[in-house]
């Protein structure tokens, strides 16, 4: 069921204040969600002002800042620092996205940082993705065959076939898009959400793949699939510019269209 | 897994409102006005079954400032849920998912909403019914 107010444990205290040092140039404020686990005590958002002229330019750039000079005990993931790994996916400016290729110049006024949305939180950004990766594995996400493969070469594609599955499978599985979608804010428990339904059309359209009635089997539930009401936040929110929604539309026609 | 004593991070607060996420709630608020909506008409019905005093009574009502408020309201809700509802049925045929896309037949489906409703009234008010 949806319940729209945050648990008791999880509503947000005022946190501290890091003011930036004096003969500071171009001075940015930055409120960020804190957890600390060890403590017992709720969240708070703390605020750093950063001097952008001795910062990088993006928003990771200023995490790292605040970890390396300021408050060692910031906590986040981050990686590959270009938008490949899609470990620090968070919620900055009110949308979900990658903070390595989120530019503070994009950034109207006060940069506000929290964890993914609606989820579990480990610590500070880093939220628990252990339902998320479980919900993936679940569509089988490999090729699945029933014919032997030709023995003298590989399962060839043309091009257009091979099109089809470029788009959905540059997905990071950063989660931006899932922990945007309310519908999966509500049913995470039982709704797919928007990044395996876009992982579970990638094998439905794949030219090579033999399961799709099993594929489809598996997902016509009113749950799994059926809670995508087209709202668009994952679409709208997709760091690389994928459209989960759209992919999504794909799986329901498919589903219609085999009961024609 | 999660542990309970793990804080849930927040969503609905957080979340920035957009044309895309604003519309879709805006159809759901409007599927419930006219379910109450639907109510008030099926009064209106057995009103008319009810016999002339019956009747003129719930058409006093309806007619009153309040009333035709309401009834204004609900028209809104009508074209808004109609012209929106055709935009899910093009998204169900896989039409109109980019982005820009999107945004635009948000936009179109608000102005049409306002316009529908303009001259439904504009009939109703200037015909021969008033």
């Amino acid at each position: 069921m949806a319940e729209f107010r945050l648990p008791a444990n999880s509503r947000i205290q005022p946190g501290r204040e890091h003011k930036a040092p004096a003969g500071a140039g171009r001075v940015r404020r930055f409120h960020i969600y804190r957890y600390d686990p060890d403590s017992g005590a709720n969240p708070r958002i703390d605020t750093y002002e950063i001097d952008l002229d001795r910062c990088g330019p993006m928003v990771l750039d200023a995490l790292i800042k605040i970890k390396n000079e300021i408050d060692t005990t910031l906590t986040f993931r981050r990686s590959c620092r270009e938008g490949i790994c899609g470990s620090c996916a968070m919620n900055i400016d009110g949308g979900n996205t990658l903070a390595c290729t989120q530019a503070i110049g994009d950034i109207g006024g006060d940069v506000k940082i929290y964890p993914l949305p609606h989820m579990s939180v480990v610590k500070d950004l880093v939220p628990d993705l252990t339902n998320f990766y479980a919900q993936y594995a679940s569509i089988k996400p490999w090729l699945q065959t029933r014919t032997p493969a030709p023995p003298d070469r590989e399962r060839l594609q043309s091009k257009e076939e091979q099109e089809k599955i470029d788009s959905p499978s540059a997905c990071i599985l950063c989660a931006c898009c899932s922990a945007s979608c309310p519908s999966y804010w509500w049913n995470s428990d039982r709704y797919l959400g928007p990044a395996t339904l876009l992982a579970a059309y990638r094998w439905l359209v794949d030219s090579r793949d033999e399961a799709t009635g099993e594929r489809l089997d598996d997902l016509e539930d009113p749950f799994r699939l059926y809670r995508c009401h087209t709202i668009m936040n994952c679409t709208m929110t997709c760091p690389k510019g994928l459209n989960p929604a759209r992919a999504i539309a794909g799986i329901k026609q498919m589903i219609a269209e085999r009961k024609l | 897994m999660s542990q309970p004593n793990r804080p849930l991070s927040p969503h609905l607060g957080v979340y920035r409102w957009q044309i895309s996420n604003t519309l879709s709630i805006v159809h759901r608020l409007t599927g419930v006005m006219l379910s109450l909506g639907a109510v008030v008409f099926t009064v209106w019905l057995v009103a008319l079954a009810g016999g002339p005093d019956a009747y003129l009574g719930v058409v006093g009502v309806l007619r009153s400032p309040l009333g035709v408020l309401a009834l204004a309201g609900w028209t809104l809700c009508f074209f808004y849920h109609l012209c929106n509802g055709i935009r899910h049925l093009c998204w169900d045929a896989g039409l109109g998912f980019e982005i820009a896309q999107a945004r635009a037949s948000g936009k179109a489906v608000v102005a049409a909403a306002v316009v529908l409703t303009t001259a439904f009234w504009l009939v109703v008010l200037t015909g021969s019914g008033s």
